[in-house]
């Protein structure tokens, strides 16, 4: 039994020694990195573009290879698509998108007067569906607003990450700050103990980013299509076994705006291709 | 029964990184009857012979559900001498089979790329059929791991 | 499934003699028919198995597709122009239905 026991602890050993090293070697190779803000949480800013191979970053660097571009189309189509009883389509009161929403996607989650609370892109757009357009709401994750939100924010291409935490926005800031702090699931841990403790670590054979979201709508190739900023986080909710927030949720948002001031700065760069 | 804890969790997750790596020949060697079946039936049953082909593949994939792959053949592709077409298996999937690409003389170079879908490591043959009977082939090993948590 | 797109990229003129590079994507989930949904029963196979490509009539370039591409399968390969002329893509899906986009090249 002790002889057993010892063999296994020898392969546990040498394979945790074997990661652990070639988590080093990735985390020293340098990584772009921006310079933070005073009093920012983090010492360097970097893009999740970093942390990935290098086929996945040629996929992202050419628009044509890209395969979110697939969706960005689909959204130029939407733009122009009358819908709803109001006759109108975005272009009708946005007109020519490359200017009406060059910083747009930089810029949410934003406040709304109206709801008295920040809300983020994928809201604002269906908003507009409903009290503008007269039309239906899209689902979250359906095709149609994937495809709006791939094709506005990359029209921020480029564009520094720029949000509004203070004034009105402050309380649900802390909120979001309090929720990233927050150790939850089974397994306990909170998103900083990856993403600001670990990034650069492997877990598994996995290396760990910033947590960065400059990237969404991000098709990952372990979805096979593009996704969104709340499908992420429901995912890494699940993986350290805790239950979800919906998507949508004041609790995203507020996660989501958080997350823009972590990532201040960060050039957009939807649609990004990720792992 | 010791403690569940963080490390020991991570730690049992290299230990099966470790161990699925040391059986790769055994896999290997086990699902190899379906893409030598495929290949036999592509060439006839004559073997291919080394050399001409190149098969662009990165070491380890990033993620095995879109794993970029290239294809290139050494020909001069004139209407007397071209690369018919190529065949790509992959011999640890569920279905051995990934492609057949066409080319003619009217293609210039005997090139391809796409992307492909690994279920796990294992090797990837790529077989060319030249206009002169003749078969050539190139294999490149890709390891494909199990994330961690974004996996 | 959502609307099938396709997209292409090649040069809109070209020397004669010159090879060109050629690079097509379509959005197509390509469900292998391996996957089981949440009661236990097979997702139907359905995936485009077959894409071509025309010069002016004449198949330059043919991939025959199995479940093991990936989704919105992307290919790209070369053709070796001599005149003007156009090209044709095809993409034929599992359920019969096929998708194409045309586009001319100038040569001189």
């Amino acid at each position: 039994m002790g002889r057993k026991v010892s063999l296994i602890s020898t392969v546990l050993g040498a394979g945790l020694l074997a990661l652990s090293t070639y988590g080093t070697a990735m985390a020293d190779s340098t990584l772009k990195s921006i310079a933070p803000p005073a009093n920012h949480p983090l010492s360097e800013i970097i893009s999740g573009y970093e942390f990935r191979a290098s086929e996945t970053q040629d996929l992202q660097d050419d628009d044509f290879e890209n395969p979110g571009y697939i969706w960005v189309d689909k959204g130029e189509d939407l733009w122009s698509e009358v819908d709803g009883a109001a006759g109108k389509s975005c272009a009708s009161c946005h007109e020519d998108a490359s200017e009406s929403m060059k910083t747009a996607g930089a810029e949410f989650p934003k406040w709304s007067e109206k709801l008295q609370k920040p809300i983020n892109l994928e809201q604002k757009i269906n908003d507009c569906r409903t009290e503008n357009m007269k039309a239906d709401k899209w689902k979250w994750e359906s095709e149609q607003l994937l495809s709006m939100t791939s094709f506005v924010r990359s029209q921020s291409r480029g564009e520094p990450v720029n949000v509004q935490v203070d004034g009105p926005m402050a309380p649900f800031f802390e909120k979001g700050k309090d929720l990233y702090y927050q150790r939850v699931g089974q397994l306990d841990l909170a998103c900083s103990n990856c993403h600001e403790d670990n990034y650069g670590n492997q877990i598994r054979s996995d290396l760990l980013s910033q947590g960065q979201t400059n990237g969404f709508p991000t098709y990952r190739l372990k979805w096979q299509k593009v996704g969104s900023t709340h499908r992420r986080f429901k995912g890494c909710m699940k993986n350290v076994r805790a239950t979800p927030y919906k998507v949508g949720s004041d609790e995203f948002v507020n996660l989501e705006l958080y997350l823009g001031y972590r990532g201040k700065g960060l050039p957009i760069e939807s649609p990004a291709v990720r792992n | 029964m010791p403690e569940l804890s963080r490390r020991h969790i991570l730690g049992m997750g290299a230990g099966a990184l470790v161990v699925s790596s040391l059986s790769i020949p055994f896999s290997a060697l086990a699902a190899n009857t379906m893409a030598t079946d495929a290949i036999m039936k592509f060439t006839g049953g004559a073997k291919p012979k080394d050399g001409l082909v190149t098969l662009d593949m990165p070491e380890i994939a990033e993620n095995g559900n879109t794993v970029p792959v290239g294809v290139s053949v050494d020909s001069p592709m004139t209407a007397d001498n071209y690369v018919k077409s190529v065949l790509v298996v992959a011999d640890g999937n569920p279905s051995a089979g990934v492609a057949t690409f066409h080319f003619s003389p009217m293609s210039g170079a005997a090139e391809a790329s796409t992307r492909m879908r690994l279920a796990k490591t294992q090797n990837v043959i790529a077989v060319a059929a030249m206009s002169d009977g003749s078969f050539h082939s190139a294999q490149s090993v890709v390891k494909v791991t199990i994330g961690g948590c974004g996996g | 499934m959502a609307k099938i797109k396709p997209r292409v990229k090649l040069p809109k003129k070209a020397k004669a003699g010159e090879t060109i590079t050629i690079k097509t994507i379509i959005s197509h989930k390509m469900e292998s028919g391996r996957r089981k949904d949440k009661k236990g029963n097979v997702i139907a196979r359905r995936i485009i198995n077959k894409f071509a490509c025309k010069f002016e009539g004449q198949t330059i370039f043919g991939c025959d597709i199995e479940p093991a591409i990936s989704a919105n399968p992307y290919f790209q390969f070369n053709a070796k122009v001599e005149k003007t002329g156009e090209f044709e893509f095809i993409w034929t899906d599992d359920n019969g239905d096929t998708y194409q986009k045309k586009q001319t090249i100038k040569v001189s």
